[in-house]
């Protein structure tokens, strides 16, 4: 509820600053729209960039779950539906592929004073993107239960597996582990965590040859399977919803939950405060003797679409800039781990600091990277359940994948 | 009625779909015979809030030129169809090369994702549509029975199924069934099983998904019979009768007979309906144990990288599927279309 | 039917009552269980804990200080403008239902009088047309929506729906024109109508029953469409399914289910006003012979 009320508290100062504002932007026309996903960080970043509305300029926005579906269509569309799409770094790739968004290196030297270097995105020397929050998947435990079963807090996955084993023989839980590993997406995004951690690489050097069936592979399937044998046996249907809300339930001990969810788990709605005082955040863990937090890195960040005018363009760089201002962030402070300018870090952000601070990879931005996610998702559900061997799951991926690529013209 | 007088009744509703479902249609057809171009790929170097690391990108200018000279694609025929993602032919020969026994082919077919969904989508299709048909008459022959006062109600009720929005409704539902929902937790009761999941194992996600379907599906065939039943000739019952024939039998001879056309009409459109089973898929997060044509055709769309060309074969070879199923029932309904003729 | 062909043993009269019992509640309980459930905090309504917290609201007591909260129901309608989807979907359920049965009575009367073979199997590619996955369609709809500024528009999704309706709709009425005599028609055009006023002044005043049966199916379609509302119209003209989707929340960010679930009962409530209104005709439409065959 926490998040809702903060929304509507933005939005309500943002109507009463609309007039005082409007002409800090320094826009004088341009038409400016915005497709995004919806959520409250994003939403409060629309909110500031509709501030610049008025006096020739148009600011409009359509935020929706459903984003990454029509974004390629409507950014393709000539002139483009949207002048900005806000994206992640999965989903600026197939906007990349199609040369569907500008570099925005221009803009930023002459409207992005306030930016940090830190938050461009840049590909070939080109500034494709600027980012404004980051996320990652990370550990979550439960001191209380640690303690108990007499062991320390876990640092590696094997830690971890050693910790729920104490747990498990110690009574105190039968199912102690949880992860996001819904087939499809979420256990996809387990595999490319772990498989990172290891050290492994998704491809064969600058190609779309895949590369996931080796022994690191192999290895990181099993320590995915070791934990899932601590989990719950419904675990394939597992995704943030039902690990959080196991959580809160206190059900769990040890999780890898996205950082994002950590602000809900923390207070104390649908939870006791049994679980809300001694739930506590750290990097996520290594695995397999690494050194780096097995899991990826991911931002947010906006974009400006090729198919629209330079001024619509510069019009669209400016109100974005504007909507994530160090004033709308120190607004909005706990909506996000925002990357810009006037961030406090709070209690809900220690996790996803601990893991970029221990050197995680960020989610690789590649061409063919979303084909692989979804074979992986969709292919590795029968070696959890037992049903093939690692090997062959692995196999399928790369067949699955292999299939798709040639479709898409990555492979020949 | 002459020719002309028909077209200008039929051509609103003819023009709708041609633009909106004949016209896609074809683009589908087309784009399913097409794959992408030969991505160009070039090395690089990816910077952002987390460092560099090397990369490789699509090279926008090189790839452009080729989309110009040829828009749809590469032409390759039937070779989508035919891939791993469908049909998956030469996966098919390898595994009936290789396998020792027919049970071991089947498990090697069943790992290929086409066949796999196809399993499910057929067993889900031949289990509810006669379940559905059975439960709604039943339903239907008990409502009919209830004094006056209480149908109405009653019927209202039966309908709840049916208007629920299915994403949401099943959701509902998916929490119920938890290990630590209330039927979830019945069920362990009853069978004395405190690890009983619905949700772990495959039997008993598909069995699941396929009471779901029924109780889903149930209210339609119960409304079109109930209807059917309020029209059942009088005098055949009352002769049926005075001949002695106990109740099981005027409903065997004379009920049932007279409801034929409908169990048509209801087949023909549980068998479309149930084929493209979709909505409870995801509704209740049973990808990893069953997953049908329309969903494989989901995950392709969806996600960030949209697969067009394989959603495209899929959704042809599900109309394929469909036609098939239907063939008896058109024959059918062409016979009764030349009679009414003649 | 009669008292005597209706007159059972107390056997049966048992059995088919408790089996039809049986089935109210089959079909009722997750429905119930829902609206009882809309009241309490989403710890207690999806309770992990002890399922039996759903009753009592033992979570909601500790949260919001008492076994019932409209909480749900206020987030929903008051801080997420659910009204706004709810006048969204009016709009484009009264409208896809209006126009897809103009167009449909007006074919399937066609359809039914033709004679012709063409009219049998312009009916079978109608069907066959049905079968194709709407997401697919929809997917195909989108560059060129986009190009011709069309996208987002409520009137667009309401032509996709009507277009998508049509097959059911051609079939149900084809079916149900069939069993209104022809001589009815035949012989208003003996005395000097067209067709097209014979079929206003003979056929429209007969046809209800059935037009309301088709157009309970087509109301469904369109109130519970998911594919064609969330991928095609704007967030401004969002109806109730996608905005009841969008309270779920994404794989990083937390919803707020209760939210969806008190705008599922919200959005169930008026179909419940609807059946009950219309009960007696969708009954009497579908016996009038629109099912036949």
């Amino acid at each position: 509820m926490i998040t809702w009320k903060t929304t509507a508290l933005a939005s309500a100062f943002a109507v009463l600053g609309t007039t005082a504002s409007m002409a800090d932007c320094g826009i004088t026309s341009g038409k400016v729209s915005i497709l995004g996903n919806d959520f409250p960080a994003i939403q409060a970043l629309v909110e500031a960039a509709k501030e610049c509305a008025g006096n020739g300029v148009s600011v409009s926005s359509n935020l929706t779950t459903e984003h990454r579906d029509i974004q390629v269509a409507a950014l393709t569309a000539n002139p483009a539906q949207y002048s900005s799409a806000i994206v992640a770094n999965s989903s600026i790739v197939p906007l990349m592929n199609d040369g569907l968004i500008r570099p925005l290196d221009d803009l930023v030297a002459e409207h992005g004073q306030n930016l940090k270097p830190s938050q461009l995105i840049t590909i070939d020397g080109k500034v494709m993107a600027v980012a404004f929050m980051a996320n990652a998947q990370h550990m979550f435990y439960r001191s209380d239960l640690i303690e108990q079963a007499g062991v320390t807090a876990p640092e590696s996955y094997e830690d971890v597996l050693a910790a729920a084993e104490a747990i498990r023989s110690a009574g105190i839980m039968e199912h102690p582990v949880a992860l996001n590993t819904k087939t499809g997406w979420n256990l996809g995004e387990e595999f490319v965590n772990m498989y990172s951690g290891y050290g492994g690489v998704f491809f064969q050097d600058g190609t779309a040859e895949p590369n996931i069936n080796n022994e690191t592979g192999v290895a990181a399937l099993n320590t995915l399977k070791a934990l899932t044998e601590y989990s719950n046996p419904d675990f394939l249907t597992f995704d943030s919803n039902a690990t959080q809300a196991l959580w809160e339930s206190g059900e769990v001990a040890i999780a890898t939950l996205w950082g994002s969810r950590a602000a809900g788990i923390l207070d104390a709605e649908g939870s006791t405060s049994d679980v809300t005082s001694t739930t506590v955040l750290a990097g996520a863990p290594t695995v397999g003797n690494g050194t780096t937090p097995a899991t990826t890195l991911w931002w947010d960040g906006f974009t400006i679409a090729a198919n629209i005018s330079d001024e619509d363009a510069e019009a669209t760089f400016i109100a974005m800039v504007n909507g994530i201002s160090p004033e709308v962030i120190a607004a909005n402070n706990d909506d996000a781990v925002w990357l810009g300018e006037g961030y406090t870090p709070g209690d809900a952000s220690v996790g996803i600091f601990a893991s970029v601070q221990g050197g995680a990879a960020p989610y690789p931005m590649l061409p063919y990277m979303g084909l692989m996610h979804t074979a992986l998702g969709d292919e590795l559900s029968d070696f959890l359940q037992g049903q093939e061997t690692a090997e062959q799951a692995l196999a399928d991926v790369e067949a699955a994948y292999r299939t798709a690529a040639k479709e898409q013209g990555f492979l020949q | 009625m002459p020719h002309r007088t028909f077209l200008w009744f039929i051509f609103p509703s003819l023009a709708a779909m041609i633009l909106f479902i004949a016209m896609p249609i074809a683009s589908v057809l087309i784009q399913s015979l097409y794959v992408e171009h030969e991505q160009v790929i070039v090395l690089g170097e990816t910077c952002g809030p987390f460092g560099c690391t090397p990369s490789t990108t699509v090279d926008v200018e090189a790839t452009a030129q080729l989309k110009e000279d040829a828009p749809l694609g590469r032409f390759n025929g039937l070779g989508t169809y035919l891939d791993r993602g469908h049909l998956a032919v030469n996966e098919l020969r390898m595994a009936w090369a290789i396998s020792d026994g027919l049970g071991d082919f089947l498990s090697r077919v069943m790992n290929l994702p086409f066949y796999k969904a196809l399993a499910f989508t057929m067993t889900f299709t031949f289990v509810v549509t006669p379940l559905v048909i059975v439960l709604g008459l039943a339903i239907a022959l008990g409502v009919n029975g209830l004094p006056k006062m209480l149908k109405g109600p009653t019927i209202f009720v039966s309908l709840l199924p049916m208007i629920v929005t299915p994403l949401i409704g099943s959701l509902i539902l998916f929490w119920m069934i938890d290990a630590d929902g209330i039927i979830g937790k019945t069920l362990q009761v009853i069978f004395d099983d405190p690890d009983l999941s619905l949700k772990a194992s495959p039997t008993l996600t598909w069995i699941v998904l396929i009471i779901y379907g029924v109780w889903h599906s149930a209210p339609f065939a119960f409304i079109v019979f109930y209807a059917g039943l309020q029209t059942v000739p009088e005098e055949t019952l009352e002769a049926a009768m005075i001949d002695g024939a106990s109740r099981w039998e005027r409903i065997r001879y004379v009920v049932i007979p007279h409801m034929a056309p409908l169990v048509v009409f209801i087949s023909l459109m549980q068998l479309m309906d149930n084929f493209r089973v979709f909505e409870p898929i995801v509704g209740f997060s049973a990808q990893a144990n069953a997953t049908s044509l329309s969903y494989i055709i989901y995950s392709d769309l969806r996600g960030d990288q949209q697969q067009f060309g394989s959603a495209a074969a899929t959704s042809m070879l599900t109309i394929l599927g469909v036609a098939v199923l239907l063939t008896p029932v058109l024959i059918r309904t062409w016979r009764d279309f030349n009679r009414k003729r003649a | 039917m009669s008292i005597a062909s209706q007159r059972r043993s107390p056997a049966l009269i048992v059995f088919s009552t408790s089996f039809v019992i049986l089935w109210v509640i089959l079909a009722a309980f997750p429905f119930v269980w829902t609206l009882w459930g809309s009241f309490k905090v989403q710890a207690d309504f999806f309770s992990k804990a002890d399922w039996t917290n759903a009753l009592w609201g033992v979570r909601t007591v500790a949260e919001t200080g008492a076994a019932f909260t409209g909480d749900g129901y206020y987030g929903a309608w008051v801080e997420q403008d659910f009204w706004r989807a709810v006048l969204n979907t009016l709009i484009v359920v009264v409208f896809t239902v209006i126009i897809s049965l103009t167009f449909g009575t007006l074919g399937g009367y066609a359809l039914a009088r033709s004679g012709y073979r063409y009219a049998f199997w312009l009916l079978m590619i109608a069907l066959v047309f049905r079968a194709m996955p709407h997401i697919t369609l929809v997917s195909g709809y989108l560059l060129p929506f986009f190009e011709w500024n069309l996208w987002g528009h409520l009137p667009t999704a309401i032509i996709v729906l009507v277009a998508i309706n049509q097959p059911f709709t051609l079939w149900m009425l084809h079916s149900f024109f069939l069993n209104i005599p022809k001589d009815l028609d035949e012989s208003a055009m003996v005395d000097g109508c067209t067709r097209f006023q014979a079929f206003r002044h003979v056929i429209i005043p007969v046809m209800w029953p059935g037009v309301i049966t088709t157009g309970l199916f087509s109301f469904l379609l369109a109130y519970n469409d998911f594919a064609v509302t969330a991928m095609l119209l704007s967030q401004d003209n969002q109806t109730m399914v996608p905005k009841i989707a969008s309270f779920l929340g994404s794989t990083q960010v937390e919803g707020n289910v209760m939210f969806a679930v008190a705008a599922v009962v919200s959005a169930t409530a008026p179909l419940f006003a609807l059946i009950m209104f219309f009960q007696r005709q969708i009954v009497s439409g579908l016996t009038a012979g629109a099912v036949k065959g």
